[in-house]
């Protein structure tokens, strides 16, 4: 355990807080002072800017202007998909101009994805007006958090972190399940990154104010604010914005990656382990990024939704590594240029940091809410030693366990590695593949340069199939089994009723048989009796049909009803994943 | 602009399997050259013809395999099972029995199993086990230490020059040596022999010019030479301590254990741990990774395994030492262990906090 004095300045709380720590964890170079040097530039507005409908997991925006529309800055251009459980944020236009397109643009994805994007062609009056944009909410405090919540939602906030969840849903989760403590990530563990850490020297009045906004609105008793050690001005900065908050805490934190995990920044924070499969508010926690308080701050009190984000441009590849705010659907190149241009030794553009961003194959494609890093670089120096890279082959494994050392999810890569090379993915669960977060960390330390995260990754894909799979066999067997049951349950039942008629018939035959045994005895009566029994038969036939007709009805109706019963049984059971019910 | 594309992570430590194999042989250095200065030069030619031969051998398996060459000869894997095998070889043995050691150890215990990564035994003490079985008379004629030679007065052994040693291991000297002249017990087998004699341990102790005194005491000075190279490697990170640990002191606990109980019929924990292969199987033979468990509660098994079996085969089995068969049985046991020794997943409560993965039953 590492104890860090993090005493605030005015209020002098000098009970110094107990860090927890993680298992493993890696200290690769941190290239942290090319880039965090020079103040935040605005990066201009670029010719063109083009917006993606979806910039995080879920569904699309849906657009509410059309090509040829002239927008102002801030207007929105693309409203949330208002179905249940889509998953989308408002889009605006980040400055004024024209709507060339809206059409299929790359995207930044790993696969070089094509989607729907919302093209403007900037007039560069960056004209905004009352009409299109929000009115700034100066003394939060006395609106209630409903009108707070949907002001974040409108804004189109998502956590600026790099998953870009929409912040809206997050805090809504949350106000009901009794956060005592709001974490802020300022960690920033990626190498090269530091859009955090002028964001904190920078803004950090604005920021402290945007976590009191988030602080009021999910009523969380405190605060701790994560800052890695290697960014002592940031921790200067906050610990002075925050010196009047006694409810604010800057914790300073070792620096190890992958410390801004939320899992394991949490782990350090608090000493509490988030369940596996389970979330921070499970133990009363929620995080937030430093730059989405920030922004949560623009759009609550300056009344600007999220048209831009500040972006790290870095890499060896670059003239001027810097920090930029960059309107969100700026291009890559527009970046770039804006930083001084790219040098011959740029072979390699990475959204986000080189553990767990991902290469890019063209720098004409446009930055989204999401991008914190675009990292130029060369090959070289990303890893020399790396066979991708150079001529060095990949050995096998010689099971050193380097990797297990270092992995912060405390698993055994090199089983895992083993299990998923066999193609024994049953195996690969039982190690708990799922817990694995994809940090790269073992990866990073392999002697052998086995690209260990991309087995993970594509057993993590398989294994999700191979469920959905399972999931689509159950349920057409338990159809089927079903059809069958239904099939042999009307066979027994007109059985049964068929015997039950023959019973009656033959009871009916015997009782006339005997009547006529009577009636040879009483010969009187016979005449009579004949004419009685025809009419009672003829009402005995009808009587019969009307039953008949009215079981069917019946039974129509009851097989409805247990086919209805039994449907929410079909359905496979979701949140157990698992088929023990069946 | 268009840029080269990968998967993250796009950062690689300068770690290879070159450096960590070359940090085990420069560990190993100063160990043998302690037993080279107590045994003479037929220790470093043991090991020059182990290593050529594991080399050469090595060699000829890639290519039959249609392997890559420079690059599996450059991981200094072979290097190291070349050498280790040497290590546990008496001095001035013939280079065939050498070469048959080796052939079994590169050939059958790795290659066989598909090369570096693949093997479940450990290839020098498969060497080792297959050479002290066919080979027993061979394996058991230990020179005496040279160092001896001037402080006792054992002046029948002639002095082994280089070139005297080269030609007695390839069989081209002038003239067989006197081996009953000039061999003699190892330690442990003396300890052995006395022991079922029903001699008490304390004379037998004293009766032994290796024993009866610390200075003179060759593997006592091997072993700690030895194990400040095992520490090396523990600094430099290249072993992970629970396997040293469990096996030095399961060994310690065992031997102590039966040594209080009977202290004349049962050997001393001392000579437990520095006489034979001990110290070299804790820090070198027995953490082998490939062969080793991986766990790190599975490692603490695997070594306290194989100090255990070491005094159980040495104390009643029939042969002087017992490494090369403690690490091959353990070696079979490390997938159960591996399997069963799984570590505590972040998030999870218990190392046991996890049910086996339901399996689909086909008839609910």
């Amino acid at each position: 355990m590492i104890t860090v004095n993090s005493t605030n300045h005015s209020n002098e709380k000098v009970t110094p807080r107990k860090l927890g720590t993680f298992h493993g964890g890696v200290h690769p170079p941190f290239h942290k002072d090319d880039s965090n040097k020079p103040v935040i530039n605005f990066a201009g507005i670029p010719k063109r800017l083009v917006l993606p409908l979806r910039q995080q997991l879920g569904s699309d925006a849906e657009p509410c202007v059309s090509v040829g529309d002239s927008v102002y800055k801030g207007q929105l251009i693309a409203h949330l998909n208002h179905h249940e459980g889509a998953l989308s944020a408002n889009i605006h236009a980040p400055t004024s101009g024209i709507i060339a397109a809206i059409t299929k643009h790359a995207l930044p994805h790993p696969s070089g994805l094509q989607a729907q994007c919302i093209i403007i062609e900037p007039d560069g009056k960056d004209e905004s007006s009352s009409e299109h944009s929000f009115k700034p909410i100066t003394d939060y405090a006395t609106f209630s958090q409903n009108d707070l919540l949907e002001r974040i939602q409108q804004a189109g906030i998502v956590g600026l972190g790099g998953a870009a969840f929409p912040t809206a849903v997050k805090l809504a989760g949350s106000k009901n399940a009794k956060i005592k403590t709001l974490i802020i990530n300022g960690a920033e563990c990626e190498p090269y990154i530091t859009c955090d850490d002028r964001l904190m020297r920078e803004k950090s009045a604005e920021i402290i104010l945007g976590i009191k906004i988030v602080l009021r609105l999910i009523n969380a008793e405190e605060c701790l604010i994560g800052i890695e050690d290697n960014k002592p001005e940031a921790i200067e900065a906050m610990r002075l914005a925050s010196a009047n908050e006694f409810d604010i805490e800057v914790v300073s934190i070792p620096t190890i990656y992958p410390s801004g995990g939320e899992k394991q920044l949490i782990k350090i924070l608090t000493r509490k382990e988030v369940p596996s499969g389970g979330l921070p508010s499970e133990l009363g926690l929620l995080s937030q990024n430093v730059a989405t308080a920030y922004s949560i701050y623009q759009a609550v009190m300056e009344g600007q939704p999220l048209i831009s984000r500040i972006i790290t441009v870095t890499g060896n590849g670059i003239l001027h590594p810097q920090n930029f705010e960059v309107l969100i659907g700026t291009s890559f190149a527009h970046l770039a240029e804006q930083a001084g241009g790219t040098n011959k030794m740029a072979d390699h553009l990475i959204m986000g940091g080189p553990m767990m961003g991902f290469a890019l194959e063209d720098d004409n494609i446009p930055i989204i809410k999401a991008t914190n890093c675009a990292l130029f670089t060369s090959s070289t120096a990303l890893r020399e030693s790396n066979p991708a890279f150079s001529s060095q082959a990949i050995m096998p494994c010689i099971r050193c366990g380097k990797c297990m050392d270092v992995c912060p999810a405390n698993l055994l890569p090199q089983q895992l590695y083993w299990h998923i090379r066999a193609k024994d993915l049953e195996k690969a669960k039982e190690h708990n593949l799922k817990d694995c977060i994809d940090c790269g960390c073992c990866n990073y330390v392999c002697p052998s340069h086995i690209p260990l995260v991309d087995y993970y990754r594509f057993a993590k894909v398989e294994l999700r199939e191979q469920k959905i799979a399972q999931e689509k066999a159950d349920i057409s067997r338990q159809r089927h089994e079903f059809l069958l049951y239904r099939k042999e349950r009307d066979k027994r039942e007109r059985d049964e009723k068929r015997a039950a008629h023959k019973a009656q018939l033959q009871a009916k035959k015997a009782a006339i048989a005997k009547k006529k045994a009577d009636t040879g005895e009483n010969a009187d009566s016979d005449k009579s009796d004949i004419s009685n029994s025809d009419t009672t038969k003829a009402d005995a036939i009808k009587a019969a049909v009307a039953r008949a007709k009215e079981k069917k009805i019946a039974r129509e109706t009851q097989a409805d009803e247990s086919l209805g019963k039994k449907s929410p049984r079909i359905k496979p059971t979701k949140n157990t994943g698992t088929n023990d019910e069946i | 602009m268009k840029f080269k594309t990968n998967t993250s992570p796009f950062f690689s430590s300068e770690n290879n399997v070159r450096s960590v194999m070359l940090q085990v042989l420069i560990a190993l250095i100063p160990g043998t050259l302690v037993v080279a200065y107590f045994y003479g030069w037929g220790i470093l030619i043991n090991v020059a013809l182990s290593v050529f031969f594991a080399l050469a051998l090595e060699t000829l398996a890639l290519i039959l395999r249609k392997r890559p060459i420079l690059p599996f000869l450059g991981d200094f894997s072979a290097f190291i099972t070349g050498w280790l095998l040497a290590l546990t070889l008496p001095p001035l043995i013939p280079w065939w029995v050498i070469f048959v050691g080796v052939f079994f150890a590169i050939i059958v215990a790795k290659h066989l199993y598909g090369g570096l990564g693949y093997n479940p035994f450990n290839p020098a003490m498969v060497g080792f086990a297959v050479l002290i079985i066919s080979f027993p008379l061979e394996m058991t004629q230990w020179i005496q230490a040279n160092h001896i030679n001037t402080i006792n007065t054992l002046q029948t052994t002639p002095p082994f020059g280089f070139i005297d040693s080269l030609k007695s291991v390839l069989g081209i000297a002038a003239s067989t040596p006197d081996w009953d002249a000039i061999t003699m017990a190892t330690p442990l087998d003396a300890v052995k022999t006395g022991l079922r004699a029903g001699m008490p341990y304390s004379d037998i102790i004293n009766q032994s010019p290796y024993l009866a005194k610390t200075t003179s005491n060759t593997w006592l000075w091997s072993g700690l030479v030895f194990t400040l190279g095992g520490l090396w490697l523990l600094y430099k990170k290249v072993i992970h301590w629970q396997i040293p640990s469990a096996l030095i002191l399961a060994l310690i606990m065992i031997s102590s254990l039966f040594h209080l109980f009977s202290n004349e019929t049962y050997a001393s924990p001392l000579l437990h741990v520095f006489s034979g292969a001990t110290i070299l199987a804790a820090f070198f033979i027995a953490t082998d990774p490939v062969s080793a468990s991986t766990t790190p509660l599975g490692k603490i098994i695997y070594g306290a395994g194989i100090g255990l079996l070491i005094y159980i085969i040495r104390t009643w089995g029939n042969y002087p030492d017992a490494v090369a068969f403690a690490v091959l049985i353990m070696n079979m046991a490390v997938p159960t262990i591996d399997y069963y020794t799984q570590p505590r997943t972040f998030g999870y409560g218990t190392a046991n906090d996890k049910k086996p993965s339901s399996r689909r039953e086909n008839n609910p």
